[in-house]
C-alpha cells in the first residue's frame, strides 16, 4: 500500500490478509483514476447528463421565516436515485470498468446505496449483487424493487442484527472469495483503506457545488452546514470544501433512536458507555460496543443511520474540534418529516430528517442574517410506508 | 512453539473451536477429547459479533458462545482450565482485532500468555497494522502468527513470514472459513510456494473437512492440518446429545490424526 489511511489516529486497514491485494489493488486504480482527465472527464459528464447534477440549491423561504435565518437545502433528493448515493457509486462503477472487473457487490442499509449501485451497474453493464439485511428489506420494500427491477439480485441477509452492519459482513464475505473478478463497491465513508478516502472523494462534489451556489445567492458563505451522519458520507461530502474556512461551523447530526439513556440509537459520538474507539468493518473509528468489544446493535428509525460505528473521518474532526456531532431522536425525525414536506413541499429522507430535526433546535441561537445550509442528502419517497406506519396512518 | 509442532516426524493436527461453545462446560469437555484423542496442537477462538473472516458454521458457534454468556474474561479462566489439563499441547488464539484492542494489547497478551497461551493470530489485523502488537506479544513472549492467502505474492509472502513466529498460517483458498468437500490443486502448490520462503512451520486451513486433505496438504510439504468448521459441525448437530457430541468428535478427530501418518484408505 502507497498510504496508511489513516486520519490522525482512526482508519487503517484491518482486513484479512485474503484482501489485500485486492485493496491494493484498488487502491493504486483510484490514486492513478485522480490523475487522469479523461476519468475526470467522463465522470463529470455522468454526473451532469446523467444524475442531474449541479443539484439546486433551495432557499427555505417559509422555513425562514418561521425559524428566523437564512436557511439553504440543498438538494441531494433531485440527484437520479432520489439521493448522494450515486456520486459514489457511479464513480466507483466507472472505476471497477477501468480495472475490468466483471460484477459488483454492495451492501446497503436504507437501500439507497445498493439502488445507486444497482442503476450504476445497469448503466456501464456489470452483473450486480446487493447485499440487504432481512430487517431492512422489510422496511425499505420499495428500494429492493428498485434494485431488482435494475437487475441487481438482492441477497437477504439473516445473520446477526440483520441491518447494515450484518449487510457488510456478508459483502465482505463474499468479495474475500471472488476480489479477482468481482468489484465492492463500499457506500460510505467506511470500511478499510482507501474507501474512506475514495468515497469522500467522490461525494466532495456536494461541497464544490454548494459553495458555488451560496456564494452565488448570498455572497457570503454559511455560518453553519448541517447533515446527518450514519457511516457520514453525505456530511464529508458537503463538509470537505468548507474544512478550511474556519468560521463556517460544520455540525454532523446521528441518529438518537428512542433516546441515549437506554442505548436504543445509533449515536456513536454521544454515548460515553457504549460509543468509543474500535475497529469494526475494517477501519478503527468510534463503535458503538460492549465492555469486552462485541459490536452492539443499533437502533433508528430510519435504515441509512442504523450502524454501529462512523467513518474515521468525522472520528478526526471530532477530536480536533473541527466539526461538532450531536444527535436527534427518531420522534424529533419524524416531526422534521412532516414539516419539511408541509411548509416547504420537500419530503426528505429520514435520514435527512435528522439533520432538518437539528436546524430546528440550532436555529434558536441563530440571528435574522445568518445563513445556515442543511444538506436533504435523500429524498423520503422510500419512506413513506415505514412513516405512516410509525404515525398509525394507512396508504 | 515450532519445534512442537513437528511431533515425531508426522504431520500435526491442529483443531479449531470456538472457547464456549456451545457454552463454558461444555466447551472444556469438549477441547479435553480433542486432546485425549489425538490433537497435536490447539487453535482456540475467541467469539466475536461480527467475524469477517468466518463463513456461516464459525458464526454460529460464536453467536452460541456469546449467547451463553461468554467473554473476553470468561475465555481467559476457560484456557487457564485447559492448560491444566494438559501442560504442554501448543495453543494458538484465533482472534478479532477489537477484542485485543479493547482490552489493551499489552494486558491482553499478558492475560494470554498467564493462561499459557503459545501464540496469537488476529484474523483482521495484515502486517501494515501489525507494529503495536508486535511489541506487545514480543513483549509477553508470545508468538505472532499471520496468514498468508492464495492472493498473497512472492515478496509478500518474504514479509509476512519475517515478522512471523511459531507457525504460519496458509489459507488454503480465496473465501472465508468452512468445510468443503474438495481441496483445489493450488492449495498444494501454495504449500510449495510458501516453503521456498521459510523454514516456519506451514500450517493449511480453510476448507480442510476430510482426512485426505490433511494427507495431501502434508505431502505437499505442510507441517500440519488445521479443522474448524467440519468438527464445529458435529457440535452444532448434536446439542441436545451432550454423549454423542463427544463421541463423534473423538472417532472424528482419531481419524483425522491417522491421516497425519499414513495416506487414508478409501471412504
Amino acid at each position: 500500500m502507497k498510504h496508511s489511511g489513516k486520519f490522525g489516529e482512526y482508519g487503517g486497514i484491518f482486513i484479512p490478509e485474503t484482501l489485500m491485494p485486492a485493496l491494493e489493488e484498488l487502491e493504486t486504480a483510484f490514486y492513478e483514476s485522480k490523475k487522469d482527465g479523461a476519468f475526470k472527464k467522463e465522470f463529470d459528464h455522468l454526473l451532469k447528463t446523467f444524475v442531474g447534477r449541479p443539484t439546486a440549491l433551495t432557499f427555505a423561504e417559509t422555513l425562514s421565516k418561521k425559524l428566523g435565518c437564512r436557511v439553504y437545502l440543498k438538494r441531494e433528493d433531485l440527484a437520479h436515485t432520489g439521493a448522494h448515493k450515486i456520486n459514489n457509486a457511479l464513480g466507483q462503477a466507472l472505476l471497477a470498468k477501468k480495472m475490468g472487473k466483471k460484477r459488483i457487490i454492495a451492501e446497503t442499509g436504507a437501500g439507497q446505496h445498493g439502488t445507486a449501485t444497482a442503476i450504476a451497474a445497469a448503466k456501464l453493464g456489470f452483473e450486480c449483487d446487493v447485499y440487504m439485511g432481512e430487517v431492512d428489506i422489510e422496511r425499505q420494500k420499495p428500494n429492493v424493487f428498485r434494485m431488482k427491477l435494475a437487475g441487481a439480485g438482492v441477497l437477504p441477509v439473516s445473520s446477526g442484527s440483520r441491518t447494515l452492519k450484518d449487510a457488510i459482513n456478508e459483502a465482505l464475505r463474499d468479495w474475500t472469495a471472488s476480489c479477482e473478478d468481482t468489484y465492492y463497491l463500499l457506500g460510505s465513508v467506511l470500511g478499510p483503506h482507501p474507501y474512506p478516502e475514495m468515497v469522500a472523494h467522490f461525494q466532495s462534489v456536494i461541497g464544490q457545488e454548494a459553495r458555488k451556489q451560496i456564494l452565488e445567492a448570498e455572497g457570503k458563505l454559511p455560518k453553519t452546514i448541517i447533515a446527518c451522519v450514519g457511516g457520514g458520507s453525505n456530511a464529508i461530502g458537503i463538509f470537505k470544501e468548507f474544512i478550511q474556512d474556519k468560521d463556517v461551523e460544520l455540525i454532523g447530526v446521528e441518529a438518537g433512536g428512542l433516546g441515549i439513556k437506554g442505548g436504543k440509537h445509533a449515536a456513536r459520538f454521544a454515548d460515553p458507555k457504549l460509543g468509543r474507539k474500535g475497529v469494526l468493518h475494517g477501519t478503527l473509528t468510534y463503535v458503538l460496543q460492549d465492555k469486552f468489544g462485541q459490536i452492539y446493535n443499533t437502533h433508528s428509525v430510519s435504515a441509512g443511520l442504523d450502524y454501529s460505528a462512523v467513518g474515521p473521518e468525522h472520528s478526526m474532526l471530532r477530536d480536533m474540534g473541527r466539526a461538532k456531532y450531536t444527535y436527534a431522536t427518531d420522534s424529533e425525525a419524524l416531526a422534521a418529516f412532516k414539516l419539511l414536506s408541509e411548509v416547504e413541499g420537500i419530503i426528505p429522507a429520514l435520514e435527512s430528517s435528522h439533520a432538518v430535526a437539528h436546524l430546528l433546535k440550532y436555529a434558536k441561537h441563530c440571528k435574522k442574517d445568518d445563513v445556515v445550509i442543511v444538506n436533504i442528502s435523500g429524498r423520503g419517497d422510500k419512506d413513506i410506508f415505514h412513516v405512516a406506519d410509525q404515525l398509525g396512518e394507512k396508504i | 512453539m515450532s519445534a512442537r509442532l513437528r511431533p515425531k516426524g508426522e504431520g500435526a493436527l491442529m483443531p479449531f473451536v470456538v472457547l464456549g461453545d456451545p457454552n463454558y462446560e461444555q466447551s472444556l469437555e469438549l477441547i479435553k477429547t480433542l486432546i485425549d484423542n489425538g490433537a497435536d496442537a490447539l487453535e482456540l477462538g475467541f467469539p466475536f459479533s461480527d467475524p469477517i473472516a468466518d463463513g456461516s458454521t464459525v458464526q454460529e458457534a460464536d453467536q452460541r458462545a456469546l449467547a451463553s454468556g461468554m467473554n473476553t474474561d470468561k475465555c481467559f479462566s476457560l484456557l487457564k482450565e485447559i492448560r491444566e489439563y494438559n501442560s504442554d499441547i501448543p495453543i494458538g488464539l484465533l482472534v478479532y482485532y477489537n477484542l485485543v484492542f479493547q482490552r489493551g494489547l499489552s494486558s491482553f497478551c499478558g492475560d494470554a500468555k498467564k493462561a499459557g497461551v503459545d501464540a496469537l493470530l488476529i484474523a483482521d489485523m495484515p502486517i501494515e497494522e501489525s507494529n503495536a502488537i508486535m511489541g506487545a506479544s514480543w513483549k509477553h513472549g508470545i508468538s505472532q502468527v499471520f496468514l498468508v492467502a492464495p492472493t498473497t505474492g512472492d515478496a509478500r509472502i518474504k514479509q509476512i513470514a519475517s515478522l512471523c513466529s511459531g507457525y504460519l498460517y496458509i489459507v488454503s483458498r480465496l473465501g472465508v472459513t468452512g468445510a468443503r468437500d474438495s481441496l483445489q490443486v493450488s492449495t498444494l502448490e501454495l504449500v510449495q510456494r510458501v516453503r521456498k520462503h521459510t523454514q516456519l512451520p506451514l500450517m493449511v486451513g480453510f476448507g480442510i473437512s476430510k482426512p485426505m486433505h490433511i494427507h495431501d496438504v502434508i505431502a505437499a510439504g505442510a507441517d500440519g492440518a488445521i479443522v474448524g468448521s467440519a468438527l464445529i459441525k458435529i457440535v452444532s448437530k448434536n446439542l441436545v446429545n451432550r454423549r454423542k457430541m463427544l463421541k463423534d468428535v473423538a472417532s472424528f478427530i482419531a481419524e483425522l490424526k491417522k491421516a497425519t501418518v499414513s495416506k487414508p484408505g478409501k471412504n
